[in-house]
């Protein structure tokens, strides 16, 4: 069997945070009620007219200079005409041949560029509820906005699609202009796949997985959809240009629709808005509103010598990275303090929302404190992560928590004296370590702590059994 | 003839007859002559009395009435009426009544204008004789056998046959003005942006525009004075500076009247008698009469009918039974019921046109069609761009010929289609244009003339035709200054 590659591209539809839709002043909260977040104009009512939400096309345009866009200065809205009873206009006012943003990009770790076609905005559409063997149409939905991001086909695995979407997620939590809730819909993706031999420069023939709103369940269709291919090619059989849907009961893509009943949008300008204007001005205006953006977060703390599982993982929350940039203000040892927060405080918050919630007990000032308490050798590591948990139940200073012999902690000197006795009582462990028994430090180190009842700093009392023990031989 | 909103208005301020006494006189004549003339196809008695009891409170009280104060009035069934039914004469949207007023009904409800009722139209506004309606035709009040034109052929029939002091019509390709014309009256389409589109249920978006239907241009006037205005809530609006009423007794300085030569191809010997005369009656005032062309006028009407089908087949796509209107009775699945509805609820003109346009959008004919339309669309406002560097008013036929019979214009669509060639080219350039009655031909019925100014320029144009009216109000009007008449 000839070895295969994957073409893929993605489209990905970010629901955008206004507080209103994109041509009413109705909420665009998540839920309610069905039909309770709707009026004459997103319930498309004869004779209603749209009137653009500014906010719309200023979050889009943040969104195109996070992904290195060109901003369109002249962009218009144009009508997708198709019928389907989700759609109360039988059109959806979205940008056809003038989008908002052109041409940008997102880098993979890997240092590979997923070239961006365009970011557009659009209305979303309502939602069918299939509900007591009948169909009910909620369009709290309609009318929230949304932005679509097209890449070029790219991809060439999984775990590069996957990769993109959680870099421009983040990206866009980052910039605020999305929560980016896959369970809620908030980012939903269109797959284009195609497969052909490896080292073949042509494509193949493409299908499209629509409405893919789970990592797990787009990264399954798409192994599913690329071996399907493959086996279709392998066998002497074609693959037909149609759209597909996963099935998420059989684990299976299934078609929804050939290429021959392809919707016909019959595309035209929507007569009811003027086109939109973007000013050089307006644009460098959100420009300088755009935030430190996670790849650049990420080489800063690396650079700040913390290391790279940490800062991957401080990155992904904006309210904790910026709660450790607080802390670490001042400390000699940032790592520290990323230590703290990626190794203790992510334990506690686990889940991606309280994450994003971030409400801890603490402030970065009292983090900082306790950072500054290890540095001075006041207080050793297991101590001060005990008296974080303390400090995270009650959200009191560590300081409430260390007694004044714990911070006076072991000098230097008193330190030497109980690594000496250390020493002098644990013959057998000496002459184990002497003999090369690397491990047999573990079990002296252990004995200064027990000495100490804690207090010692483990590394300092490791180093200083070590210079003694070398001059033992 | 002096204006009919003035005088009905000093005889309430005056207290000679009271808001009560002359909405009921209108409701009387409808009740006597509306199934002759089939000018409303709804009556909204309840609702004009109650608003004509505020008006009659406030002029006991000895409070100021506003111009439109207390004047009955009626609206074409395309515009959106809280709490009333409004059905663009379409079986598709009958028994939708909207929960949310038109920006210009808004307007004129804060001013007490009392609301007769709807008028009858083509249906969607999709047709020149008012004969596309589900409610039937409007008949010609000059000639029963006649129609009223159309689309808004309910209003001119209302207003021309007294049982209306003014309505408002819309005006897609030429809706308010041919009407107008054919019913001896003065029908304004603004500029597109000048008066709000909200609530105007859409036939062709960028070309719809409403505007008043009334006896004479001083109507008008107030009229158009009360509905323009920049609505936030249609971001075509603009609106229009300075009211007009306060100036259209100036007679605009250095007059040049442009006569484009175009306009009058394949135009009937009788209305061109009476276009040529009208001519000579602004020379006779002082007017410069330049004579024009503008060979780009050839395209508008095959541009026209791109452009609104391809915007109706889009505006009409949410009639689909789900939500509103119309429904069909037996159908299997979602699918059926959609084109069930539509087939059943849409008449064939409506059906034509949605196929029309449907077609000039498609993938493969856009280019040839639609895209060559909008390019065309350029071109013939390039070419009112360069008449009006030499001239600032043109004067033109409103409408090739007068009234049809009945029944005319179903026989041959082709044929009707071509009728809006003199009124298409002013709505695929946004341009502000009149009808005034400038004559008669041999069976008795009226002879428009249309006026056409510059982009919000509306000044100057009803200025323009006030000169005219004022020279021929004997000889032109009918000598009925308001109350009814009867049809036998």
């Amino acid at each position: 069997m000839r070895e295969y590659e994957m073409v893929a591209g993605l489209e990905t539809h970010v629901e955008l945070a206004t507080k209103t839709k994109i041509f009413c002043g109705c909420t665009t909260a998540f839920g309610g009620a069905p039909n309770t977040h709707c009026c004459p104009i997103c319930i498309g009512l004869p004779g209603v007219l749209p009137k653009l939400n500014r906010q719309v096309v200023r979050y889009g345009i943040l969104a195109g200079l996070a992904t290195n866009c060109k901003i369109n200065p002249v962009s218009k809205m144009d009508r997708k005409n198709y019928v389907y009873p989700d759609l109360p206009k039988a059109y959806q006012v979205s940008q056809y041949d003038k989008p908002l943003c052109l041409g940008g990009w997102i880098t993979l770790d890997s240092g590979k560029k997923i070239r961006l076609t365009r970011i557009h905005i659009e209305e979303d559409a309502g939602k069918l509820v299939h509900e007591r063997g009948d169909t009910f149409v909620d369009y709290n939905r309609g009318g929230v906005p949304l932005i679509e991001v097209v890449t070029e086909p790219d991809f060439r695995s999984v775990e590069e699609v996957r990769e993109y979407v959680e870099k421009l997620q983040l990206l866009m939590k980052y910039i605020g202009v999305s929560d980016c809730k896959m369970q809620e819909g908030s980012l939903r993706c269109d797959v284009n796949i195609s497969v052909r031999p490896k080292g073949s420069e042509t494509f193949g023939t493409r299908t499209e997985i629509k409405n893919m709103n789970s990592f797990t369940f787009m990264s399954k269709a798409l192994e599913y959809e690329f071996e399907r291919q493959v086996d279709l090619l392998e066998s002497g059989e074609a693959v037909i240009q149609e759209t597909r849907r996963y099935n998420d009961t059989t684990g299976e893509t299934e078609s929804m629709r050939s290429k021959e009943d392809a919707h016909d949008y019959r595309y035209f300008k929507e007569p009811d808005l003027v086109t939109i204007a973007t000013g050089e001005e307006e644009i460098e205006t959100l420009r300088a509103q755009l935030p430190e953006l996670p790849d650049r977060k990420k080489a800063r703390y690396l650079e700040m010598g913390i290391n790279e599982g940490d800062a991957a993982a401080l990155i992904r929350s904006r309210r904790a990275a910026a709660f450790f940039d607080e802390a670490a203000e001042g400390l000699n040892a940032p790592k520290t303090a990323a230590a703290f927060i990626v190794g203790q405080m992510f334990s506690r918050y686990s889940t991606e929302e309280q994450r994003e919630e971030w409400a801890v007990a603490i402030s970065p000032a009292q983090l900082h404190a306790l950072c500054e308490l290890v540095e001075s050798g006041k207080c050793n590591r297991n101590l001060a992560k005990a008296t974080l948990e303390k400090m995270l139940d009650t959200g009191k200073d560590a300081k409430s928590f260390l007694s004044e012999g714990d911070l006076a902690g072991v000098g230097s000197e008193q330190l030497a004296q109980v690594c000496k006795t250390v020493i002098a009582q644990n013959a057998g462990a000496v002459q184990n370590y002497l003999g090369g028994k690397e491990t047999a430090l573990k079990a002296l180190v252990g004995a200064v702590m027990r000495e100490t009842r804690g207090r010692a700093d483990a590394e300092k009392a490791s180093g200083m059994l070590i210079d003694m023990l070398k001059k033992e031989c | 003839m002096s204006s009919i909103i003035g005088t009905l208005g000093a005889l309430l301020r005056e207290k000679k007859v009271s808001c009560k006494e002359l909405t009921k006189a209108y409701l009387d004549g409808i009740d006597r002559d509306n199934g002759v003339l089939n000018a409303y196809v709804r009556v909204t008695g309840e609702q004009a009395l109650k608003t004509a009891a505020e008006v009659d409170r406030k002029i006991a009280a000895g409070e100021a009435l506003s111009p439109l104060e207390g004047i009955p009035m009626t609206l074409k069934d395309n515009i959106s009426t809280r709490g009333i039914e409004t059905t663009c004469c379409s079986k598709i949207l009958q028994g939708y009544t909207p929960i949310y007023d038109a920006t210009v009904w808004q307007m004129l409800q804060k001013q007490n204008a009392v609301l007769l009722g709807k008028t009858n139209m083509d249906e969607f506004a999709m047709g020149s004789s008012c004969e596309t309606s589900c409610y039937g035709g409007a008949a010609n009040p000059f000639d029963t056998g006649h129609v009223a034109g159309g689309s808004s052929g309910g209003g001119a029939s209302a207003v021309g046959g007294n049982l209306a002091a003014y309505a408002l019509g819309s005006d897609t390709g030429g809706s308010i003005r041919q009407p107008a014309s054919f019913c001896g009256l003065v029908g304004l389409k603004p500029t597109y942006g000048a008066v709000s589109r909200f609530g105007l249920i859409a036939y062709a978006s960028s070309l719809d525009q409403i505007g008043p239907i009334c006896k004479s241009v001083e109507d008008a006037a107030v009229v158009f004075d009360a509905i323009s205005g920049q609505d936030p809530m249609d971001s075509t609006s603009v609106g229009h500076k300075d009211p007009v009423s306060p100036q259209l007794a100036q007679k605009p300085e250095q007059l040049a009247i442009g006569v484009v030569k175009e306009y009058f191809k394949g135009v009937d010997p009788q209305v061109e008698a009476a276009i040529q005369n009208a001519i000579r009656t602004y020379e006779k005032l002082g007017a410069k009469v330049v004579p024009l062309s503008m060979p780009a006028i050839s395209y508008a009407l095959p541009v026209y009918y791109i452009l609104a089908c391809a915007e109706a087949s889009s505006n009409l796509g949410r009639y689909d039974g789900i939500r509103y209107g119309y429904h069909a009775d037996h159908y299997n699945g979602i699918h059926e019921m959609i084109c069930k509805t539509r087939s059943e609820g849409f008449g064939p003109e409506v059906q034509r046109r949605i196929l029309l346009g449907s077609y000039v959008l498609s993938a493969g004919y856009y280019d040839a069609y639609y895209k060559k339309a909008q390019n065309l669309r350029g071109a013939v406002k390039k070419g009112f761009d360069e008449t009006f560097a030499q001239c600032d008013v043109i004067l033109a036929p409103t409408v090739p010929m007068t009234a049809f019979p009945k029944g005319f214009a179903g026989q041959d669509q082709v044929q009707t289609y071509q009728t809006d060639i003199c009124t298409v080219p002013v709505n695929i350039a946004g341009l502000p244009a009149l009808s005034i009655p400038c004559g008669y031909d041999q069976k008795g019925l009226p002879v428009g003339m249309q006026l056409i100014a510059n982009r919000f320029e509306e000044t100057k144009l009803l200025q323009t035709a006030y000169l005219f009216e004022r020279e021929m109000a004997g000889e032109i009007y009918r000598k009925e200054e308001w109350g009814c008449r009867t049809y036998a």
